[in-house]
């Protein structure tokens, strides 16, 4: 049963797997970038799911509660600041991939090794 | 004011930057970088001199005290790259005007500016951090802007290879957020002095899992063979400026976040007897030092020559760190420091063949001796320094690195550092030849590089024959570096 309660570590695993999978085996560039994406948030899963307690509440403040149990509120935190560095990761990603667009016609990754090969070294 | 420096010194720049993006005056853009990065290179001889002198400074962000805040801890070893860091940015500035504007298109010259301002504050702020995350962040600060950086180069294959960087870039970003959360599951910390007390006690696989992707993410940014695909193409693409900044800082941080983890964080006994992991270090570094050296013996364009000689000096730093005795990682610490002076003294002056002929090509370096004699000397004088030839700083670091190897009883590895040094005497042959021996057979007049490009390229020429003449300075830091992370000694 400890395997299956752990069931969210789990989804981190695959998540983190199938976001690695795709990040290597596509050539598309925009595909890539979905792979990192997944591959990313697979992560942030990753910390939320240590900040969790069982039975554990929100950790606010509250007068005469008594004995209360609070989830850790800082992996959380940590994560809206990793989400601020993905989404900028893919900002600026998806810009390059625009003026790749531009430059070459394509955002097939191998197309563009190809025309890469072709034009005189630099 | 003094007691704020280490904080300031991330702030300044941190500052500066969308400043020098919103002036859309390339001058005032220009003057802006420069006069920062002035202060911040006046900013960190302060704090290696209070660092030698007072001891290691803590700083705590906004009053709160560590480990519940976030700490900023300046010893002598975040306070040596600091100064690497400092100086190659104060140098690479004032070069950084003409030569920009030569290769990058005018309306992009301020936003430019600012990436490189961006850069600095992170790894500046990898440095003076005490805090894990905080080292996360201001290493995806840093690699963000160096994406952005490497594709304002002026051919299109600049696009590609800034793509391939950040894809790999993040991959390694990922895998250290992964380590980080795994070594916060095991000791509910973040704070480095508190996980290295609290890391001993609770060793248990999740640790050794968090170290792998700890080292697997290191070594990407590092660009450690084999991980080190990004990096010809980038340092190739880039702007001479841009190179010559990365080239000699980016990875030069990336060293300094493996020492810190492996040896403050985890500690000698755990990476280098539990994890074995210099036996791992060790093949890769000579694997690195003779192969890429090798492949830069083939390379047409010098740019490319020089990243893949990095990636083989990048071998040198690896196997100082992987002796793991004073006198390896004092080479390893050495030769951050020399290698820095010496890659930013080559690759800018290609940047002011670039300026003047156009090309940095094995065959536009013809005849350039007699056509550019100031460019051309800085560069042979910054291959000898390469090489390891004496009265230079290269010969100081692979002087240390002998030494060591020859201490731990390991003369193939003393032997094959000098195999490299020989292969690198092949390619640095390779322009000197081009240069001197063979005849100009341009149609354009070629003139010497103008004095702006000059100065800074024989500044860095200068400190390389200084402190190759008189490395007490750099080696007795170096030295008290080793031992502060090896935790013995004073």
């Amino acid at each position: 049963m400890r395997i299956l309660g752990l069931y969210n570590y789990w989804v981190f695993v695959f998540l983190m797997m199938v976001g690695f999978y795709i990040l290597i085996s596509r050539r598309n560039l925009v595909k890539k970038i979905l792979g990192l994406n997944i591959f990313q948030t697979s992560v942030f899963i990753f910390y939320i799911s240590m900040g969790k307690i069982i039975g554990g509440t929100a950790p606010i403040l509250v007068e005469g509660e008594g004995e209360v149990v609070y989830s850790n509120p800082l992996p959380s935190v940590l994560i809206l600041t990793a989400i601020v560095v993905g989404v900028s990761t893919t900002a600026v990603a998806l810009s390059l991939v625009v003026r790749i667009k531009e430059a070459y016609g394509t955002i097939e990754g191998d197309e563009i090794t190809a025309m890469d090969n072709e034009m005189p070294p630099p | 004011m003094m007691q704020h420096l280490p904080a300031l010194l991330v702030v300044v720049p941190l500052m500066a930057a969308p400043v020098a993006a919103i002036l859309r005056w390339r001058r005032a853009a220009w003057a802006l970088a420069l006069t920062v990065s002035w202060a911040v290179l006046a900013m960190a001889i302060l704090l290696l001199r209070r660092v030698l002198n007072e001891g290691v400074i803590s700083y705590f962000l906004g009053g709160w005290v560590a480990p519940i805040g976030i700490e900023y801890r300046i010893d002598v070893v975040s306070a040596w790259v600091l100064l690497v860091v400092a100086s190659i940015g104060a140098v690479v500035m004032p070069y950084a005007r003409a030569s920009v504007e030569r290769e990058v298109e005018p309306q992009r010259v301020p936003l430019l500016y600012s990436a490189l301002l961006l850069c600095l504050t992170g790894l500046l702020g990898i440095t003076v951090t005490g805090d894990v995350f905080n080292l996360f962040v201001f290493l995806e600060i840093s690699s963000i802007s160096a994406y952005a950086l490497i594709a304002t180069g002026p051919d299109r294959r600049a696009l590609h290879a800034a793509y391939k960087y950040l894809i790999m870039g993040s991959i390694g970003a990922t895998f250290i957020v992964i380590g980080i959360g795994m070594m916060y599951v095991m000791t509910g910390t973040l704070n480095m002095a508190d996980l290295a007390q609290r890391l001993p006690e609770v060793s248990s696989r999740t640790v050794s899992v968090a170290f792998a992707f700890l080292t697997v993410g290191i070594s990407l940014k590092l660009a450690l063979f084999p991980l080190h695909l990004w990096l010809p193409d980038a340092y190739t693409f880039a702007p001479s400026t841009v190179t010559a900044f990365l080239a000699s800082t980016a990875t030069k941080v990336a060293v300094y976040m493996l020492v810190r983890f492996f040896f403050t964080i985890f500690g000698p006994t755990f990476s280098l007897e539990v994890m074995t992991f210099q036996w791992v270090l060790l093949p890769l570094a000579l694997i690195a030092i003779l192969w890429a050296s090798m492949t830069a013996i083939y390379q047409m364009n010098v740019k490319r020559l020089l990243a893949y000689s990095s990636v083989a000096q990048i071998g040198y730093m690896a196997l100082g760190i992987s002796l793991a005795s004073v006198p390896g990682l004092t080479a390893g610490l050495l030769h951050l420091f020399n290698h820095a002076i010496m890659k930013a003294a080559l690759f800018m002056s290609m940047g002011a063949v670039m300026y003047q002929v156009g090309s940095v090509r094995i065959e536009a370096m013809r005849g350039l001796g007699r056509k550019m004699p100031w460019t051309m000397a800085a560069f042979v004088l910054g291959g000898l320094s390469l090489i390891g030839v004496p009265a230079t700083v290269g010969f100081i670091s692979k002087w240390y690195l002998v030494l060591a190897a020859v201490e731990a009883g390991l003369w193939v590895v003393a032997v094959l550092v000098l195999v490299g040094s020989l292969l690198a005497v092949v390619y640095i042959w390779r322009v000197v030849e081009a240069a001197y021996f063979q005849e100009y057979v341009g149609e354009f007049e070629v003139r010497e590089a103008p004095l702006s490009l000059l100065v800074p390229i024989w500044a860095l020429v200068a400190a390389n024959l200084y402190f190759g003449l008189n490395a007490t300075l750099t080696a007795g830091i170096a030295t008290r570096a080793a031992e502060l992370l090896l935790g013995v000694g004073s």
